[in-house]
């Protein structure tokens, strides 16, 4: 009788956990990102590439079954991001999605991801509200984040002597955020902030503000917006011939930025990146894979794609399975370490936590090849830049 | 708030005018096509942007294809890229524009409006939205110090140009026998026809004449702000709002409006810089109210 028993159980037990180990006998990524916009330097059809390598890389299988990857543009609203993940979570089969541009639509996928247990990797997602009070324990916020973008330069500088900042803000959430998150880091080393200004978003002429930041007689004038608002407003300090005297610090910078500005105008700027491709062999050998598909060098965001995707696929393999929840717990006991990520642990609220690099942009005579642009100043240590877990996040309650 | 020195205030009133400059030209192109062919010109901010492109495209890309011979400088460049701008501007008129002068000023919206849409599309797909550098002439590098400010040359130079460019339009059009006769034929073109002029000729060209001034505009802007696809159409709302308050159609308006307002948004600047972009439309809504044909403009 007792056998008996055992033996439905073992049955039934074995029957499940063949059923629970590949759902639907096809793991699927999803890239949702900014394929038209503002954004789509920065992520668009590169993060695609890149999701793609790290695909390849895996031999287009796990657990034996095949990986397939769909992609979309979310024109960067969350309600067109909730809807085509919806659409991916009922019909699509798709396991996990990654990207973001837009921290907003992290946002609006990670509530839906939550109730239909699949997995969120925002990789150029940026804002630290995905860790905060919508924090849900599906989401990885992989490549990094704006404490941590700005903590890196905002310490570098003020360690420097350069103690009065002057802010120039894009006004919406991602730029306060910003902001905040670097006055926070300034104020706790021993520094001040003597003003700022909020542009409209986007911004195209930044002459009134710059020259506000000028009459601050700041030593540094942090830009807290992104893209083409940095790119105008660092070519328009050096128009006012401000970046003579005092210190431009765009809070984040992609190397696309950095691409279209010229070395000429971006010469001698900090800048902080989670990723950089000229870093090291590993960095180097995938950048090239890259550029090889693209033509382009990735940005920290489209190699984040890459990382989310590989580690992604590796927590699967190492779970057998792609049940959200497991491949979560997964994640959370590997070390993180590939071409782009290092030393990266995932903690508990969805932030991973990884080592960052401050980084010099050259001078275009120290520039010896097409995208040779940074000199990496320090790696920065994970815990020396990222936030402490917010207490508005309340995972497992 | 009202801590502001004069020095600042006179440096802001300097921006806003130079933004004004902006404003005044690419609104008096609008105002002379709307004037004339009664069509609401949606590319206008897209014919700038591909002014701008092709001001580049001649100084960093025909050298490498054709040789360093080929290279355009900005001089050139701003005389030859409004002129193939005003050419592709003349195309568009007379291939798809002139069906639709019978029809609501709907249709002309909808189909300029699809235009721009279509030309951003193709420098997207072709540049990437980052966009491009161009430096200005080494002529006009460097800057001056005025005491309140430092004024780069180039920024003086776009405020005397335009002002000039405006001066010459407004004298062109209000002043001498052709624009006699724009103005005749913007009252009644059946009669100016039967008295021997050829009305389509004049649209077809008045046309051109419009878009190249948003390609000098394109050209002029190219040094100051980044070249991307977009950078048209997030202008062109501020432009509209200015046609709307200088009177649609009215030139000396239009060049008015666009001045004054960049100085508003600058002194906005100044006080409450979050209001900024909304000033304009909240003088436009004023204005709508108060005298719907506009500050310049006549009721009909």
């Amino acid at each position: 009788m007792q056998f008996k028993q055992l033996s439905v159980c073992l049955a039934a037990c074995a029957a499940l956990a063949a059923h629970a180990q590949v759902s639907d006998d096809v793991v699927k990524i999803g890239v949702l990102n900014d394929l038209s916009g503002i954004y789509s330097d920065l992520s668009g059809q590169g993060s695609v590439t890149a999701a793609r390598l790290a695909i390849e890389e895996m031999g287009g299988k796990v657990l034996g079954k095949p990986v397939e990857l769909v992609f979309a543009d979310h024109q960067n609203k969350p309600d067109v991001a909730a809807n085509l993940a919806r659409g991916w979570f009922d019909q699509g089969k798709v396991d996990m999605v990654t990207d973001f541009p837009t921290a907003s639509t992290a946002l609006a996928v990670m509530e839906i991801a939550k109730q239909k247990n699949r997995i969120v990797m925002p990789s150029s997602g940026l804002a630290t509200a995905i860790l905060g009070e919508k924090c849900t324990p599906l989401t990885a916020q992989w490549t990094t984040n704006t404490y941590a973008l700005a903590a890196g330069t905002a310490r570098a500088l003020v360690k420097e002597g350069k103690k009065n900042w002057y802010f120039i803000t894009a006004d919406y959430t991602f730029g306060h955020s910003l902001e905040k998150d670097a006055t926070e880091v300034i104020k706790a080393d021993g520094g001040t902030v003597v003003g700022s200004s909020r542009h409209p978003f986007p911004g195209g002429d930044f002459s009134s503000f710059l020259l506000k930041a000028q009459a601050s007689k700041a030593d540094v004038i942090a830009l807290a917006n992104a893209g083409n608002d940095t790119v105008n407003a660092i070519k328009q300090a050096n128009e006012y011939g401000i970046t003579r005297k005092q210190i431009v610090a765009p809070l984040l910078t992609y190397i696309s930025d950095v691409h279209s500005i010229g070395l000429d105008k971006a010469q001698g700027m900090y800048l902080s990146e989670a990723f950089y491709w000229d870093f090291d062999e590993r960095s180097r050998a995938w950048s090239k894979k890259f550029f090889e598909k693209q033509k382009r060098m990735p940005t920290a965001a489209q190699a984040g794609v890459y990382s989310a995707t590989l580690n992604y696929l590796r927590a699967v393999q190492a779970a057998g399975t792609d049940e959200a929840k497991a491949v979560m717990a997964q994640l959370r006991k590997m070390t993180i370490d590939d071409a782009v990520i290092r030393n990266g642990k995932l903690r508990e609220d969805g932030a991973l936590v990884h080592d960052m690099l401050l980084l010099q942009v050259k001078a275009p005579s120290e520039s010896k090849a097409p995208w040779d642009y940074y000199k990496v100043k320090t790696v920065l240590k994970g815990a020396d830049v990222y936030p402490p877990i917010s207490p508005a996040c309340h995972i497992g309650q | 708030m009202f801590d502001i020195s004069m020095q600042a205030l006179a440096a802001q009133l300097l921006v806003g005018l130079i933004n004004g400059c902006f404003y005044a030209m690419l609104s008096m192109g609008l105002a002379i096509i709307f004037g004339l062919l009664n069509i609401i010109n949606f590319a206008h901010g897209a014919q700038f942007m591909v002014a701008a492109f092709l001001a580049w495209i001649g100084f960093a890309q025909l050298p490498l294809l054709l040789g360093p011979e080929f290279k355009v400088n900005f001089w050139a460049a701003l005389v030859l890229a409004p002129l193939l701008v005003g050419g592709l501007g003349i195309l568009l008129e007379k291939t798809l524009l002139k069906r639709l002068y019978h029809l609501d000023h709907l249709y002309g919206l909808l189909l300029t409006f699809g235009v721009a849409l279509v030309l951003e599309g193709a420098f997207r797909h072709f540049y990437g939205i980052s966009g491009v550098s161009y430096d200005p002439p080494a002529l006009l590098q460097g800057g001056v110090d005025l005491g309140f400010m430092f004024l780069p040359v180039y920024r003086g130079f776009v405020v005397v140009a335009s002002l000039l460019i405006c001066v010459v339009t407004w004298y062109l059009f209000e002043k001498t026998r052709l624009g006699a006769l724009l103005r005749a034929g913007t009252e009644n073109p059946k009669l100016l026809q039967a008295f021997g002029v050829n009305i389509p000729l004049m649209i077809t060209l008045t046309y051109g004449f419009g878009v190249a001034l948003a390609g000098i505009a394109g050209v002029m802007a190219a040094p100051l702000m980044q070249i991307n696809p977009l950078m048209g159409s997030n202008l062109l709302n501020i432009v509209f709002a200015v046609v709307v308050i200088g009177g649609l159609g009215s030139i000396l308006g239009a060049i008015a409006t666009g001045l004054a307002l960049g100085l508003l948004e600058g002194l906005t600047k100044v006080f409450y810089p979050e209001a900024s972009t909304v000033v304009v439309f909240v003088i436009m809504a004023l204005v709508l109210l108060l005298r719907p044909a506009g500050m310049f403009g006549k009721e009909k």
